[in-house]
Formats: C-alpha cells, structure tokens, sequence
C-alpha cells in the first residue's frame, strides 16, 4: 500500500467528529474516488492523508511507515504526495506568473537542477505546450482548463508519487472537464501516479477511477470496485445518491430529505439511519463496525448481509 | 398568449475595442406552464439573455430585438411599466445564494421586502404572506427569523425562490439555482422547482451547464454557444438523441451511469469556448468540432429545422 489509514479519527473543536473511524488502502497505480455530500468529511479525510490535519485518533502511513509530524519528516513527505486542490482561481495567486506558480514547490524542497528545464517538464506533462509560452502568463490571462493544468504542473513538477485531487473539475465548464479528467488519467497510465479523487460527482468516479468508496458522516460505508458500486449498489445511501444523478432513463429517484447531517450530532445506532427509506428497529441501536479494506465489494449496512461480501 | 418571447435578441456590451457581441440573434418562446430550458458554458451569454427579460444589464450594454412579457415588449417599457413586469410578472432566481441574500437582515424581512414594495399590504398580512411563501417552499414558518448564515445551503435557495415568488409572477427565471448544492440538494430544489411550475401554472426559464439537469426538469431545451442557439427541440429528444457536435459533447461531458463506453473514457472537448470579442470565422464552434469541413471555417450555418420540432445549426446536421 503507498497510502494507508487505519482507524483514522479528527475531531474538531466542540467535538465535530468530521473523520470518524476510517480505514482506508490506497494501492500504488490506483484511481480511487472518495465520494459522499459536503460536510460528509471526505476533505477533511484528504487532508488528513495529506499530513495536513493530525488525527486524534488512528494513523497514517506511507509505504508502510507511520506519518511523522515532525516538520523534517512532513517536508519530505510532500514532496511524495501532492494535492490539487479546487477552484484554479482561489488556489493560484494572481500576482505571480505561471512559472514562480509552478517553481514554488522546488524552492520550498530546494531541489537542485535546472529549475526552467523542470518547470517546462511539468507544464508539458499537465499538456501546456509549448510550456515556455506560459512562463510569463498571469493567471487571469488563462482560461480555467489552462488554469487547473497549472495547477496540476505545480504538483507534478516534485514527480510526486501520489496526487490527492480535491473536485478537480466541478469548477470547469463542461466541455473541458473531459480533457482534465483524461489528463489524470494518463497521468496514471504513463507515469504510474496513484490518484485520490475526492468528489460529489459519480460520473467523474465513473469515468476515471478504479475503486469508489462512499462515505457518510466521517465514515466509508461502502467500498469496491468502482463498475461493481455503481451498478450494484448494496447501501441504501449509496443507491439514493446514485438515483438522484440527472438520468431520464432512471426509475423514480430517492430524494431523501433534508440538509446533510452535522457531524456535530452523529446519530446513535447507524449513522443513517434518521434519513434511511429502508431503516428497521435495529438500525437505532446497533452501531456498525469500521469497514475493513477489501479489494472486494463492501458496504456497511445491517440489510447487507455478511454473506454477500465477497 | 406566448409568456415570454424573445424575438431576434442581440447584447453588444461597450469595450474600449468596440462592441463586444455576448448574444446574437436569438428566437426563444415559451408558454404558461412550461419550461424552458437553456444549456450552455460560461461566457456563451445564457445570462445576459436571461437579464434583457428584467432589462438589468448594465448601461453600457446595447440591446436589439424585442422581449415580450405577456406580449409587452420590456426593451421599450418605460420605468413605470417595468417597475411593474419585474417581480409581478417575471422574478429572477439567481446563483449562489450564500451571496445574493443580505447577511444582516432576517430572512422573513427580505421575502417581505418586494411584497411591501409592490403591494398596499398590513404588517400582518405579509407575515402572513411570508409564512405561506417558506411553506410553499418546504421552510417551516419559523425560520422567517433566522438570518441567512444559519441555514444551510439548499434552505438558502429555498429562500431565493421564495423571494422570487412573493409577488405572485407568471414567469420564473431560475440561473443555475442548483449550481452550488450537492446532488442530494440538487434534486429537492429541482423537485420543488418543478412541483411549483406544475402547481402555479408558472412558466419557468432554466438555466444550466448540465445537460442532465435539463433533460430531467424541461419540456424544451435551447443550447447556446457564443452567443448563439445552435441546437433547440423537445428535452428528451435533445439529451436522448443531440444532432450538434457540441450538444453531443456536452451530453457526453456527464456520462450516463453504467455505459460502458464511458469507462475510462471521459469525454471531452480540445480548447475553451471562445471569448465574446474574439469570436472565429464561420461557425464560432468550428476550432473545437470534430466533425468541422471547410465551409464551416468560411460561412456560418442558420439555425434549420432537422426533424419535425428540431433544430440545429451545423452544415453536418442532415435534415
């Protein structure tokens, strides 16, 4: 595994659970989409794989060994797993030029070499060519496609061995999603990176990943190959998103009511269950264990029985 | 009577290097009850169309054609008479709620402020008014006292709407209402949108980049690319069976669920829609298409029926 959590907890002040128990592989050359409503902590997550918030409870590791939060040990970490965040505009400072965009990341590692030659590499690499037209470009000068390219040459220019991509395209209009995504695509099939996509979006899990993992109020409560979730869907929370994706060709969607829940206020019993269509007695009282990481296909639900795990 | 009617409508917004056309020549209408929606990216003018029905564009922007309300053309109205269109005819929901509600007043207040204005009316008449309005759209009546950072984002557009109905209009303009919101959200506002055209006999403009969002809440759908229609017909027909290459790559853009010519495959479009001042010969969409030959570098097709109800504007569109 090059990224792994296992009983990965963060609390927030006034105890906002907003990861609460997680387990989660990550095996080298994968795409795996973190899908689930804002609020549902698949940011914070990410964060949290990033070494960017400290978990109060569970670890981190990478290649097999556990984080270090030192600030050393972080530092090179970095530089092994970059994050592309969303919103190209907010993410790139508007006074610097494409090229200090790009070069911050080796000034921050001091990396040595011949920093145009690995500046235009990564620009390249992110499909901006010729990469030296870009090097004096402002970002307001670019369209938002050229701007998340950018963005991803800034995190590929360490020849990062993990991306963490937090909604890399729902800022961009819809014609030039289909270029970005392929991009990351390649990115996996040609320089062998492993991605996590954190997304609300099931077509982009679709369209590019290999494994989904659906999470709920700070918990994975469904996990597996991504054709096998998507079409077969075992937790009632993963078939309600799943029908309410614009399809004329759908039955009836599961609206379910109401905003998505506080990770203040975790309900007792399953987390779901106050929003469940299919809740029973039992759902109020008994809690559900962590799911473990399977390369099968898992959910976490009392009508799922364990016998249907694979 | 048509509700609402756009007949041969151009935007050119004022810029030091001349006029900059953000909508050119379009013919849309639309009935009581129904919906229309209109598809396309940012900057293909599906917004500055949506504001000539208020007239709200800016000064410095130049309108030609007609927009009939009701068969009153509004380009000419004077501010009496528009003063009257806007709200009681014809409200706008905009995008991003978080930034068009007021962040120190009271939701309750807001929702009664185009009432009053609008209407002779008592204290207690508008909050009556107002209780009504937060349960027509799903609010219990007592959160006419929260301010808007205490609901969350869907309630928020709930407010919006609200708002945008308080004084009873014929014709309801909604700009990318669900932009923002999870799909979960997406759905409930999408739904109660839906249930209050059907309910209120309201005709409603829907505005979105999501071919699929359309496709599901329309009768008929209009894509727009740089400024222009380029492909309208009945909604399901649009999403089911697109005849222009960029409508088909923006159906595309959202696969379907299951398809498996979509795995590992997403589709999309070499470079960016065009910039309004910078538009390419013939057909604006020809850099991009992948289908283009060379008489679309040269000349620009019209907007043709296809199929009975169908139009497209592409020299490759077989009628």
């Amino acid at each position: 595994m090059i990224l792994a959590a296992r009983g990965l907890s963060v609390t927030f002040n006034g105890g906002v659970r907003a990861v609460d128990g997680v387990d989660l592989d990550l095996p080298a050359g994968e795409i795996l989409a973190l899908v689930g409503e804002s609020g549902c902590g698949k940011t914070t997550l990410a964060r949290t794989l990033l070494g960017l918030e400290k978990p109060s409870s569970g670890s981190v590791s990478f290649d097999g060994q556990p984080l270090s939060y030192s600030s050393k040990a972080l530092k090179h970490f970095r530089s092994q797993v970059q994050m592309v965040q969303q919103d190209p505009l907010g993410a790139l400072n508007p006074r610097h030029t494409v090229y200090d965009a790009v070069a911050e990341g080796l000034r921050v590692q001091k990396v040595r070499g011949d920093e145009a030659a690995l500046v235009a590499d990564a620009l390249a690499r992110a499909g901006l060519r010729p990469p030296e037209r870009f090097f004096l470009r402002y970002p307001q000068e670019l369209s938002g496609g050229q701007r998340q390219r950018v963005v991803i040459a800034g995190a590929l220019v360490l020849n990062p061995r993990v991306l963490i991509a937090d909604e890399p395209v729902s800022s961009l209009d819809a014609s030039v999603r289909g270029e970005i995504l392929s991009l990351l695509l390649s990115l996996r099939n040609e320089l062998g990176l492993t991605v996590l996509v954190v997304t609300h979006d099931l077509g982009l899990a679709w369209n590019i990943s290999d494994r989904v993992s659906v999470m709920y109020l700070g918990r994975i409560v469904e996990t597996g190959p991504t054709a096998e979730v998507l079409t077969n869907p075992q937790h009632p929370y993963t078939k309600a998103l799943l029908s309410v994706v614009p399809d004329i060709s759908r039955t009836q969607p599961t609206v379910l009511a109401g905003e998505p829940p506080d990770s203040a206020r975790i309900p007792k019993g399953c987390r779901f269950h106050p929003r469940c269509p299919v809740v029973m007695d039992e759902c109020q009282t008994t809690s559900l264990p962590i799911l473990q990481p399977t390369i099968g296909h898992v959910a976490a639900c009392l009508r799922h029985s364990p016998s249907d795990q694979r | 009577m048509t509700l609402l009617q756009f007949d041969d409508v151009s935007v050119n917004y004022a810029s030091s290097e001349g006029a900059v056309p953000a909508v050119r020549g379009v013919c849309l209408s639309l009935d009581a009850g129904q919906t229309l929606g209109i598809a396309g990216e940012s900057g293909c003018g599906k917004t500055t169309l949506a504001s000539t029905v208020l007239r709200l564009l800016p000064p410095s922007a130049e309108v030609r054609g007609a927009v009939l309300v009701n068969g009153a053309d509004v380009l000419t109205m004077n501010w009496g008479e528009l003063r009257a269109v806007r709200w009681s005819q014809a409200a706008i929901v905009f995008q991003g709620a978080l930034h068009a509600l007021n962040p120190v007043q009271r939701i309750g207040d807001q929702i009664a402020e185009p009432i009053r204005l609008h209407e002779q009316v008592s204290r207690k008449q508008v909050d009556a008014r107002v209780a009504e309005l937060l349960n027509q759209v799903g609010l219990p009546a007592t959160r006419a006292k929260a301010y808007p950072h205490q609901l969350a984002g869907g309630q928020r557009q709930r407010v919006m709407i609200a708002m945008a109905l308080a004084c009873k209009p014929d014709l309801i303009i909604a700009d990318e209402p669900t932009t923002a919101l999870d799909v979960m959200v997406q759905a409930q506002v999408l739904d109660l949108l839906s249930g209050l055209v059907k309910d209120l006999g309201m005709g409603m403009m829907l505005i979105s980049h999501d071919l699929g969002v359309l496709g599901t809440t329309c009768d008929r759908i209009a894509v727009m690319y740089a400024g222009q229609i380029i492909e309208s017909g009945p909604a399901l027909e649009i999403f089911d069976n697109p005849k222009h290459p960029y409508t088909r790559a923006l159906a595309a853009a959202f696969p379907r669920i299951g398809d498996p010519s979509a795995r590992y495959a997403p589709a999309g479009l070499p470079g960016d829609p065009p910039f309004p001042d910078d538009l390419p010969s013939g057909c604006a969409f020809h850099p991009r298409c992948p289908i283009a030959v060379a008489a679309c570098i040269e000349s620009a097709p019209a907007l043709i029926e296809v199929a009975p109800g169908r139009m497209a504007a592409c020299f490759r569109v077989e009628p």
